[in-house]
């Protein structure tokens, strides 16, 4: 696979950053933002309509589906039942299958309900879905997921939100080790460039993120960074590090000093 | 009456999905809806008849991680 696609079922994408669209200062700043990024999948949630007041521009006007594809999520849910219903609704509003699989179990955390999950997991793939569920760093889980017909998993560095980078290094790594059929996405939690430059490195096949960029004090830039960061962990995962060691190894020959 | 999104509303009996959505100035290439618990296609939208009683939900995207 070439190191700057993601591939999603049966579809490739030239990104492996995917951003979200929440928590904007402003549509304009969100849409110079995830032009920047490079991202080629844009998550979107999808609520009522507030028929009290007439907003301007819809988030669709401002998104360019030439260049980006949208990626609905089910944030919000708190149960598969929802999750499933608000799937379909996404479908129909989107004309896509691609759903970002979210069934929150805890309010405070927002981590997963992997119940929920693995149930609406099932129930979307049996109906044609491609689904990517946002799940804990749980191995099992994880394998779970995949048997249930996932199209990749998208573990947590962090709970969502909280900029904290990696906290569990040793479960991501098992993961990655494990899961080799699909892909392996981290979704939350990362911060700045670092966080996302780790998990690369580490051999995810990609990261989302939103408040990491749309929080940031210049969002544009941060998204820059984020690409950067991305691709550089990336290449630095498949060009193949070397080994840590102890003691000095000196650059230079030692032979033929004066 | 039906019930809009969570609020009581006269509808014209025998009026479509379109009509209530032009009525709300929603765009229907924007929104999905469901009604009575299932999703009506977009393609459906002229066709399908409202009644007394439906319960009717419009979404669209927002912005959202």
């Amino acid at each position: 696979m070439k190191s700057a696609t993601l591939a999603l079922a049966s579809r490739t994408f030239p990104s492996r950053l995917i951003v979200g669209t929440g928590k904007y200062p402003s549509l304009t700043v969100m849409r110079d933002a995830i032009e920047s990024s490079g991202a080629a999948l844009v998550t979107v949630a999808v609520r009522r309509v507030d028929l009290s007041r007439r907003d301007g521009d819809s988030i669709l006007d401002v998104l360019d589906q030439t260049k980006v594809t949208i990626l609905p999520n089910t944030a919000g849910c708190y149960n598969a039942e929802e999750a499933i219903r608000t799937a379909r609704l996404a479908r129909e509003a989107g004309l896509s299958d691609l759903i970002k699989l979210e069934v929150i179990g805890d309010e405070r955390t927002l981590f997963p309900d992997n119940e929920g999950l693995l149930h609406a997991t099932r129930a979307l793939v049996k109906e044609g879905f491609v689904v990517l569920p946002y799940t804990n760093d749980d191995l099992v889980v994880a394998k779970r997921l995949r048997d249930a017909g996932a199209a990749a998993v998208m573990p947590l560095a962090a709970p969502i939100g909280s900029g904290l980078g990696l906290q569990n290094p040793v479960n991501l790594r098992i993961l990655l080790e494990e899961i080799r059929d699909i892909p392996v996405i981290v979704d939350a939690g990362v911060g700045t460039a670092s966080d996302a430059a780790m998990v690369m490195e580490m051999g995810a096949d990609g990261v989302l993120m939103n408040t990491g960029i749309a929080g940031a004090s210049d969002p544009v830039r941060m998204a820059r960074a984020m690409r950067l960061a991305v691709e550089a962990g990336r290449l630095a995962f498949e060009a193949g590090r070397i080994q840590k060691r102890l003691h000095a190894a000196a650059s230079s020959p030692i032979v033929g000093t004066l | 009456m039906i019930r809009l999104n969570g609020r009581d509303q006269e509808a014209p009996d025998g009026a479509t999905i379109l009509a209530l959505l032009e009525t709300a100035g929603l765009q229907p290439g924007r929104v999905a809806v469901e009604l009575n618990g299932r999703v009506v296609q977009r393609a459906g939208f002229h066709r399908v008849l409202l009644r007394a009683g439906d319960v009717v939900e419009v979404v669209h995207f927002v912005g959202g991680g």
